[in-house]
């Protein structure tokens, strides 16, 4: 059961996330328009926000310390905000910045936080590996702490995804994977790239539990999650889950989505997860007050980020030959094969 | 507890010698004695003690927790292995054959060797890739290349060469200490396997103890006044042969083992090259676009004056056939080395 006060923390981290995408949205068409140029603006390359993916992020993470990993795939800010990712680090990163997460060498699909063991990377299930790396070095050391591997539906055709799955499953590894199934892998629909609708059922393959939570509610997800991560926690394995979630706001910003039918675009905005957890809070006797004093809160939150990123300085360019390695070697035109060196 | 390098002609008679894959091992269980966060995996690593001889006895003293064979599925455990890095453990990850680089590269080049950079500092990925590299033995074009041009080429990762038990064991020391990925590339030919015989070169005198080879010095396996043959791996003892099949010519070569690809000695071998003024490149990898026209840039960036002549002998950019006399004809042989070494020396 899923208490009044998690439901708190989802919808805070929820609208949160929310808020953060529509933010981001403007701030990455600043010096964009008319005419679109990616590598124009305060934010430049790709964007691939995650509105309509809340649920999953704050329902799962919601079980997590921060001393369990995370893996996340490109789409990463809402599991990144619940799993407490920096929220200002996170966003000077993505606004390319010396003080960024990654002093302005990851961007937003490479996010790393070693505080609370999270990064996020931007190639298919690239993460799932990891992950497992992550529960084997938990397992080895006789740690509670768990592993969870973030993917998108476009991912479980990846042989990383499959790969992982036997691995965990082999070796009784504390890791749980997540689908987060928004129908679409960029302009594919689920079912012209695989038979099984379900997900979860990639599960069945690896002798492992296999959950799919067929709508954004929070609550469910929660639920289905919690059961995961304590079975891996307990040492009983990995579960594999899968979430469906919403894709509001295109594969990546400045993608017209002229393959999507335009009724699944409005289905998507009409399905809110958003709104399905306030109105569990209100069963619960929570007030509107209340609800709106969340959402000031984390509207505060992220905006305060955003002016404190916007602030910061960009990385001088000879960082560019800086932390290509921990111990650089002595010579300095071997670090990466430029004369400036560590 | 380091000790620097040293000529192994310096080591004294009481020593034992050892194959290069003993001593690999060595080292390997003294740092799983003296590191908990040390552990092996790969395929056949286990009861097999790995194909090549590279793991050969650690199960038993180490158990199956830290000794793991896992299934072939280079992505998953070189992923994981990654993971476990981060997680700030010590992996040994073995890919079988460096040819099998191709079903994980994701894992290796943009995880294992980037996530330090693009974390920019915040992660470190302290591992160590094993893998058997190299050719002589008719197995074709998909079990046979060293690959050695593209690990160094792709940064982030630090990659080493052994061509000599001594240096295999302090190589191997310094990878598993370092806090960064090092891929260790060493050469099936030199192992000393009963079903693939060695040359005589890579069985040395090996001291006891626990010491490190540096990253970044390269060895000069032979001095000499007239050519500089730098080279890696098989191919040193093979520029060995050639150089003292030349004495009786009159002709004496310097014989530059580059032991480490990244970071590579470039004084060592710009001081050779001032000296004779004349750079032989011997490779086992593919011509083009690798090691041996980077040692060559290098030395025409930084003593161009000194240079009277250059050659390069490596894979004439096909792959690796199968049958005897098309193997022979593409990997540099000492008959070849020797050739080139006397054009150069006229």
């Amino acid at each position: 059961m899923v208490s009044v006060n998690e439901l708190r923390t989802m919808y805070e981290q929820m609208v949160t996330a929310r808020y953060y995408e529509e933010q981001l949205q403007e701030e990455y068409l600043v010096g964009k328009q008319p005419a679109f140029d990616i590598s124009a603006g305060p934010i430049p390359g790709e964007l691939h926000l995650a509105a309509g993916h809340e649920a999953s992020g704050a329902g799962v993470c919601l079980h997590l310390r921060d001393d369990d990993t995370v893996t996340a795939p490109h789409r990463p800010h809402h599991v990144a905000i619940a799993k407490g990712v920096d929220l200002k680090k996170m966003t000077a990163e993505i606004f390319g910045r010396k003080t960024g997460l990654c002093r302005g060498k990851g961007g937003h699909m490479h996010l790393f936080d070693p505080d609370v063991n999270f990064a996020c990377s931007g190639i298919i299930a690239q993460g799932c590996p990891p992950a497992v790396g992550a529960a084997m070095a938990a397992k080895k050391r006789n740690t509670d702490s768990v592993a969870v591997a973030f993917l998108g539906d476009g991912a479980i055709d990846q042989g990383g995804f499959l790969e992982s799955l036997n691995l965990a499953s082999v070796h009784d590894l504390p890791v749980v994977f997540v689908i987060e199934d928004n129908d679409w892998a960029i302009s594919m629909p689920k079912d012209r790239v695989t038979d099984v609708e379900d997900g979860s059922r990639r599960a069945w393959g690896f002798d492992l539990p296999g959950e799919r939570v067929d709508s954004d509610d929070a609550v469910a997800v929660a639920e289905a999650a919690g059961k995961a991560i304590a079975r891996a926690r307990d040492g009983n394995g990995p579960t594999l889950l899968e979430v469906q979630v919403h894709r509001r706001m295109g594969h990546f910003m400045g993608d017209a989505e002229a393959y999507r039918p335009e009724a699944d675009i409005e289905r998507a905005k009409q399905l809110d997860s958003i709104e399905r957890i306030a109105d569990d809070l209100r069963s619960h006797g929570v007030e509107d007050d209340e609800l709106d004093e969340i959402r000031e809160r984390a509207h505060e939150r992220v905006d305060d980020a955003i002016s404190w990123a916007k602030e910061q300085p960009e990385p001088s360019p000879e960082e560019a030959y800086e932390n290509v390695f921990t111990n650089p070697p002595a010579t300095a035109a071997t670090d990466g094969g430029n004369e400036g060196g560590d | 507890m380091a000790t620097e390098s040293r000529d192994v002609t310096e080591a004294t008679e009481t020593e034992r010698e050892l194959t290069m894959s003993r001593a690999m091992v060595e080292a390997i269980a003294w740092e799983m004695r003296n590191d908990e966060d040390v552990f092996l995996m790969g395929e056949d690593v286990a009861d097999y003690g790995g194909i090549f001889s590279s793991t050969t006895g650690l199960l038993d003293e180490f158990g199956r927790d830290r000794v793991m064979d896992v299934p072939i599925s280079e992505t998953a455990y070189l992923g994981a292995a990654v993971g476990a890095a981060q997680a700030g453990m010590r992996p040994i990850a073995e890919l079988m054959f460096v040819d099998f680089f191709g079903v994980a590269m994701d894992q290796i080049y943009n995880n294992m060797a980037k996530n330090t950079y693009m974390s920019g500092g915040s992660f470190s990925v302290p591992m160590v890739l094993t893998t058997a590299v190299g050719g002589t033995y008719n197995d074709a074009g998909q079990h046979s290349q060293t690959l050695y041009g593209t690990f160094a080429h792709l940064p982030g990762m630090k990659v080493v060469v052994p061509s000599t038990a001594y240096d295999a064991k302090g190589l191997m020391h310094s990878a598993i200490r370092d806090d960064d990925p090092v891929v260790y590339m060493f050469h099936k030919r030199l192992m000393g396997l009963g079903w693939m015989p060695s040359p005589s070169g890579p069985k040395t005198a090996v001291p006891k103890e626990d010491y490190t080879i540096p990253f970044g010095e390269a060895d000069i396996k032979r001095p000499g006044d007239d050519v500089t043959v730098v080279t890696l791996g098989l191919h040193v003892h093979r520029a060995l042969d050639a150089a003292s099949r030349l004495e009786d010519d009159g002709i004496d070569a310097e014989v530059v083992d580059l032991r480490t690809l990244v970071p590579l000695d470039t004084d060592t071998i710009l001081d050779s090259v001032r000296k004779t003024g004349k750079l032989l490149v011997v490779d086992e990898d593919y011509q083009s676009f690798g090691v041996t026209g980077e040692i060559i840039a290098r030395a025409a960036e930084g003593a161009l004056d000194d240079l009277s002549a250059v050659k390069r002998l490596a894979i004439p950019d096909v792959p690796i056939p199968y049958a005897r006399p098309l193997e022979d004809e593409v990997i540099p042989g000492t008959e070849g080395i020797a050739e080139t070494i006397r054009e150069l020396h006229e």
